[in-house]
């Protein structure tokens, strides 16, 4: 026992005296966090529009005001033809269009039909499909107020409820993708690491030969960034409840059950990976390369794991984060407890033991 | 650590021992016995096998044929009760650079289940020269002191048989001295040293020594016995020219060996060939201050002599 905590203070002596390594492993998650939530916001938001109405009349005036004060439009340019539009777009001071026909006013009033055209830049087809969203629901409103009697034989009117997540909000979406991301990357990325270290600097050799029981050696690499990864942990649900007001809907408990499941999973990787490589800068890639991106790409973190083909999608079976995020989301957007996701627990409790089990097996007791 | 189980009379033996990694053999056959109390040099170019030898020895991996045993333990069925007796210095510096002189020599002790005030006593002549920076964090130490708190930290569990690689590779020769002052005074204490040195100057300094290439044993004897069955008679060779000196010597067909030592050439001659003749072919050839004195050859004479004609 004596060796064991004698071998765990030493690995926190190595973080410690690391300045530049514990700056980044405690500020990456605060940076990851303001950045998404802030900076690479998917949300609609004073996005700049131009509008082009040939007839300036009351109904049009009262719906461009209407659109300009949403929180979510901003009228940029005021266009007076159609080139200005295509103007406006090709520099960039225009995400979204919205055309008046002629006569707008009139045409409602004689006909009770009138049209707009909505032209969306649409290099970002995501964002576009959500500008036209967003701008349709304001006219429609409008249209609403200006007939509030549905015209007999009336078009069927789709009732939209955006459940869980009223607003929209893309915190909701990324918060449970940053934990689950940051998480692997600490654990996986840095037990591997510090293991590898090891080997590399000849530290190895005097520990083999040595009555240290294998055991110890992993349990100490793995005690200071499970105690890391529980700090993050902290810190992101802290920033996301307090900063980004994303609320846990759910059981905090169950919460914290599952992703200390989750940072236990993480660890196991990190030391499967010290198992197969010898070199820190081989650790690093594996991790890198070959964690970040299925992390990032395939767990549903950035695409729906729904919308993918087959053959990506039978791969995300793979990667924890996929079954990590989707328990986050359940549990602290939607508001249900441990005993909803059952399924991701059994995934993950079932990936920690294989992966357990596996590098148990590969730990090595001689250098080769 | 109690030892008092009857420990061998033999503290390493080795029989049939090869190694090789892919297609390069890296030791080849190999078979030796180091006493109790012994100290033990393998002596050796770089690339000879001998820290190969070393970690077969320490049990750090594993040899492709032969056995061998350490304290009367197999170095593959028991490795861990050698793992608790003995102690390994690797030839690169393997301590953690981040962690004081202090705190590693505190964490190589409790990792042997030991504290630093048990065993004190062994450590305490090294230990006192590097106390002085115990603050001081291992990487930031020059190379002599590392090598002494590396040693320490070897020590700090009462080894009975030391494992040294390469220790003195890199020190500067005060250093060195010192060094092999203090292996003298562990096998006072009854350690076994089994220590490996490209340096020749440094064989003398063993009770036996192995010479070792390309993962052979060219002979095992005490360093007396070795140069005393040095058959030729040896002679230094210096003049203005020392650099078209060796050319010429090689060049004559009477010369056996030549190779350039220091500030001299060490030669053998030919039986029906004078010395004095020599220094007038020389002196033909343009040369002037030529001296040739008869000198006692030394380990690295005889080790070129063997590994010439092996």
């Amino acid at each position: 026992m004596k060796q064991l905590l004698s071998f765990i203070r030493k690995e926190f002596h190595h973080i410690f005296r690391d300045r530049t390594t514990v700056m980044i492993l405690l500020l990456m998650p605060i940076i990851q966090i303001i950045l998404f939530g802030f900076a690479m916001s998917q949300e609609v938001k004073n996005t700049r529009i131009v509008v082009l109405a040939n007839n300036m009349d009351e109904v049009t005036r009262k719906l461009i005001e209407k659109i300009d004060a949403s929180s979510y439009f901003e009228v940029a340019v005021v266009a007076h033809n159609t080139k200005d539009i295509n103007v406006a777009f090709r520099d960039g001071k225009a995400k979204l269009a919205i055309v008046f026909e002629d006569h707008f006013a009139d045409n409602i009033k004689h006909t009770g039909k009138a049209n707009i055209q909505l032209i969306a830049d649409a290099t970002d087809p995501n964002a576009a499909t959500s500008f036209v969203f967003y701008a349709s629901n304001i006219i429609t409103a409008y249209q609403k107020e200006l007939t509030p009697v549905q015209t007999a034989g009336g078009f069927v009117q789709p009732e939209v409820k955006m459940l869980y997540n009223p607003q929209m909000v893309s915190a909701f979406n990324f918060v449970p993708g940053v934990l689950g991301m940051i998480m692997i990357l600490i654990c996986a990325m840095m037990t591997s690491i510090a293991i590898v270290r090891e080997k590399e600097m000849g530290t190895m050799e005097i520990l083999l030969v040595s009555p240290m029981k294998p055991i110890y050696t992993i349990l100490s690499k793995i005690a200071p960034y499970f105690v890391l990864s529980v700090v993050n942990f902290t810190t992101i649900i802290l920033l996301s409840v307090f900063v980004l007001n994303v609320p846990i809907a759910g059981s905090f408990i169950s919460l914290v059950v599952v992703s200390l499941l989750y940072i236990f999973v993480s660890l196991a990787l990190g030391l499967l990976i010290s198992t197969i490589t010898s070199s820190q800068l081989a650790a690093m890639l594996i991790s890198g390369m070959g964690l970040m991106m299925p992390v990032m790409l395939l767990s549903g973190m950035i695409f729906p794991v729904e919308n993918m083909p087959g053959v990506l999608r039978f791969i995300s079976n793979f990667v924890p984060t996929r079954w990590y995020i989707d328990a986050v989301k359940t549990i602290m957007i939607k508001g249900l407890s441990i005993m909803d996701v059952t399924k991701d627990v059994g995934v993950l409790a079932l990936m920690a033991t294989v992966l357990i089990i596996v590098s148990m097996k590969k730990f090595k007791v001689r250098l080769e | 650590m109690n030892n008092n189980q009857n420990i061998a009379e033999t503290a390493i033996s080795c029989s049939g021992i090869s190694k090789n990694y892919k297609k390069v053999e890296a030791v080849k056959d190999v078979s030796f016995e180091v006493s109790r109390g012994e100290i033990f040099g393998l002596i050796g170019p770089d690339g000879a096998g001998k820290t190969s030898l070393f970690r077969i020895l320490t049990t750090l991996i594993l040899a492709d044929n032969g056995t061998a045993t350490v304290n009367g333990f197999d170095v593959v069925k028991d490795y861990k009760k050698i793992r608790e007796c003995v102690g390994y210095m690797p030839g690169r510096f393997s301590l953690y650079q981040d962690l004081t002189v202090e705190e590693n020599l505190e964490f190589f002790a409790t990792v042997f289940n030991t504290t630093i005030e048990e065993n004190y006593e062994l450590i305490k002549d090294i230990y006192v020269q590097i106390e002085p920076f115990k603050t001081r964090r291992a990487g930031k130490l020059s190379g002599g002191m590392k090598q002494k708190l590396a040693l320490s930290c070897a020590l700090i569990h009462k080894p009975t048989v030391l494992f040294l690689d390469e220790p003195t590779t890199g020190v500067d020769p005060v250093s060195r001295k010192e060094f092999w002052g203090m292996l003298k005074n562990l096998k006072k204490q009854g350690i076994t040293i089994l220590v490996s040195t490209p340096y020749m100057d440094e064989a003398s300094l063993c009770d036996r020594i192995g010479l070792i290439q390309n993962g052979e044993f060219l002979k095992i004897d005490t360093p007396d016995n070795i140069i005393s069955q040095f058959a030729e008679n040896l002679w230094a060779a210096k003049s203005e020219n020392m650099h078209t000196l060796l050319g010429d010597l090689r060049a004559n067909e009477h010369i056996k060996s030549s190779f350039a030592f220091g500030d001299s050439i060490h030669i053998t001659i030919a039986e029906n060939y004078e010395v004095e003749k020599l220094i007038e072919e020389l002196k033909q050839k343009g040369h002037k201050k030529i001296s040739i004195k008869p000198i006692k050859p030394g380990i690295e004479d005889c080790f070129m002599e063997l590994s010439q004609s092996a």
